[in-house]
């Protein structure tokens, strides 16, 4: 089967998924559109949130999870607080993120490995270290000149600290990670 | 009795907005809000965490509300508080789905902790604004904000949303104009109040951050305002340390200090420049300070 007809097939097993991991009923999405009308980065989005929505009741997996859109989204929640059917919007959003990631189709890998990098200071030091979270997201992707136009400001208002502020139970932390791992 | 709290300050408290954490800190002390920090906390995961998994995102919450609950059996606590509005929304969000017992198990065998997590969780305004009330906060501000026009900022998620944070209107909110009308500053209209700055993307695509934060700085200049006043730590860090980013970006050339409210709450209860940690702001506010006392100076 090619790739566009494969786009037009309805894949159950997507709606299912989404449905089970976000909790949501997809089905009472009918498209009025409140959710884009507020969507802060619909600016910059390939398609809006709420045709995001209707992929996702169409059961057009690939395209929904391949979309900028998903990486792009705020978490600002305002599409969630608006939606006329309750329909917890930006939760479906972060579930495209985690499937798209298990399916190895992140479009916008900078915001991916922006992620990974805050997780793993996170893994390594219980509390968020900037430094090293920003040397490696440098590293990750390459992107030297990330705010370093901010970096002068930062030091002497001193805001980045040199030294990580390790937890003293640094081992539960290290214990999460691992047995959410396990778990996935 | 003075309420005593579980504090959860927040990672970001530790260095980027170090003033934010300290003057809300002395600002409780002066209400007689008592904080107990949550011993050895560690960071929420942010949007980073539920952007990538749900269950590790609430494990590593979990883990800090199992600690406050062992601080609850020590001694009675009114609740859990934090001033950053994405560590609240994270607290709040994984307390309300540990309702779901099937979820409940799972995050407890990850953490390796029972999590009881039945503790109310607030954010610092909230408790400010509901618990203490605006005569309070009148009463403590021997030097008011007089002459000062500010529009109040309150960020995409200090009120959203409204079915998790159950806290003031999600469209607009009113609780930062009434404390900040309360300290006796000018509180100007602002349609923007919760708008996203786009802090998320931050690091990742500086093109929506600095249009979002730009239109942010935008409404607040065309009001008319002397400065705008945060409850975010994201959000301040945004308008205020990147406003010469924004500025290249937008050729605009937006100069305007962005305050913290605790910042502001400490210099109408007559703490100085120093002690509120006004130094630490990126845009300066000195010229506008000096002649806010020059003003008030000319009315006594
Ligand atoms: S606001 Fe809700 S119902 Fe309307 S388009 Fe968006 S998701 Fe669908
Ligand atoms: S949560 Fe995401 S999709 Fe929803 S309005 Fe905000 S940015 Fe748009």
């Amino acid at each position: 089967m090619s790739s566009s007809t494969n786009l037009n097939v309805y894949d159950a097993d997507f709606v299912d998924e989404v449905q089970r991991e976000s909790e949501q009923n997809l089905a009472l999405c009918y498209q009025c559109g409140n959710c884009t009308a507020g969507c802060p980065v619909s600016f910059a989005y390939d398609y809006p949130v709420n045709q995001i929505m209707r992929l996702v009741q169409a059961g057009r997996k690939k395209e929904a999870l391949s979309s900028h859109a998903i990486w792009l989204c705020a978490s600002c929640e305002t599409c969630t607080t608006r939606c006329p059917n309750d329909i917890d919007v930006a939760r479906v959003m972060d579930v495209l993120r985690h499937m798209a990631r298990r399916e190895n189709l992140v479009c916008e890998p900078a915001v991916s490995a922006f992620w990974d990098a805050f997780l793993g200071s996170v893994e390594k030091h219980g509390r968020i270290f900037e430094l090293g979270l920003m040397a490696s997201y440098v590293s990750k992707t390459g992107r030297v000149l990330t705010d370093v136009d901010l970096a002068p400001m930062a030091l002497r208002k001193g805001k980045l600290g040199f030294k990580a502020h390790t937890l003293k139970g640094i081992s539960e932390i290290r214990g999460i990670f691992d047995r959410y791992r396990e778990h996935n | 009795m003075s309420p005593c709290y579980a504090y959860y300050p927040g990672c970001s408290g530790l260095g980027t907005s170090l003033e934010y954490d300290t003057s809300t800190r002395a600002m409780c002390e002066r209400l007689g809000i008592e904080l107990v920090e949550i011993p050895d906390w560690n960071c929420c995961g942010s949007t980073p965490a539920h952007a990538v998994d749900h269950l590790l995102s609430a494990s590593l919450v979990g883990r800090n509300l199992a600690i406050a609950d062992n601080m609850a059996e020590e001694r009675e606590l009114a609740g859990i508080i934090t001033p950053c509005p994405s560590c609240l929304k994270n607290l709040k969000t994984t307390q309300h789905r540990l309702s779901n017992p099937e979820f409940r198990s799972e995050v407890e065998r990850v953490v390796g902790r029972t999590v009881r997590a039945d503790l109310p969780i607030k954010s610092v305004l909230q408790v400010v604004v509901e618990d203490m009330g605006m005569d309070v906060l009148a009463n403590l501000a021997s030097a008011p904000l007089k002459g000062l026009r500010v529009v109040p900022y309150y960020g995409c998620i200090m009120v959203r949303p409204p079915q998790i944070m159950q806290f003031d209107d999600p469209d607009n909110p009113m609780a930062l104009d009434n404390l900040l009308t309360a300290l006796g500053a000018e509180v100007l209209p602002f349609a923007l109040k919760t708008d996203c700055c786009g802090a998320s993307l931050a690091t990742t695509r500086q093109d929506v951050v600095t249009r979002l934060s730009g239109r942010i700085l935008d409404a607040a200049a065309a009001a008319g305002a002397d400065a705008v006043v945060a409850a975010c730590p994201m959000c301040q860090m945004n308008l205020d340390m990147r406003q010469a980013q924004i500025n290249r970006a937008n050729h605009s050339s937006h100069n305007i200090p962005v305050f913290y409210y605790s910042q502001l709450a400490g210099l109408a209860a007559g703490q100085g420049e120093v002690s509120t940690m006004m130094d630490k702001l990126c845009v300066s506010p000195r010229a506008l300070l000096a002649s806010l006392a020059a003003r008030a100076g000319e009315g006594a």
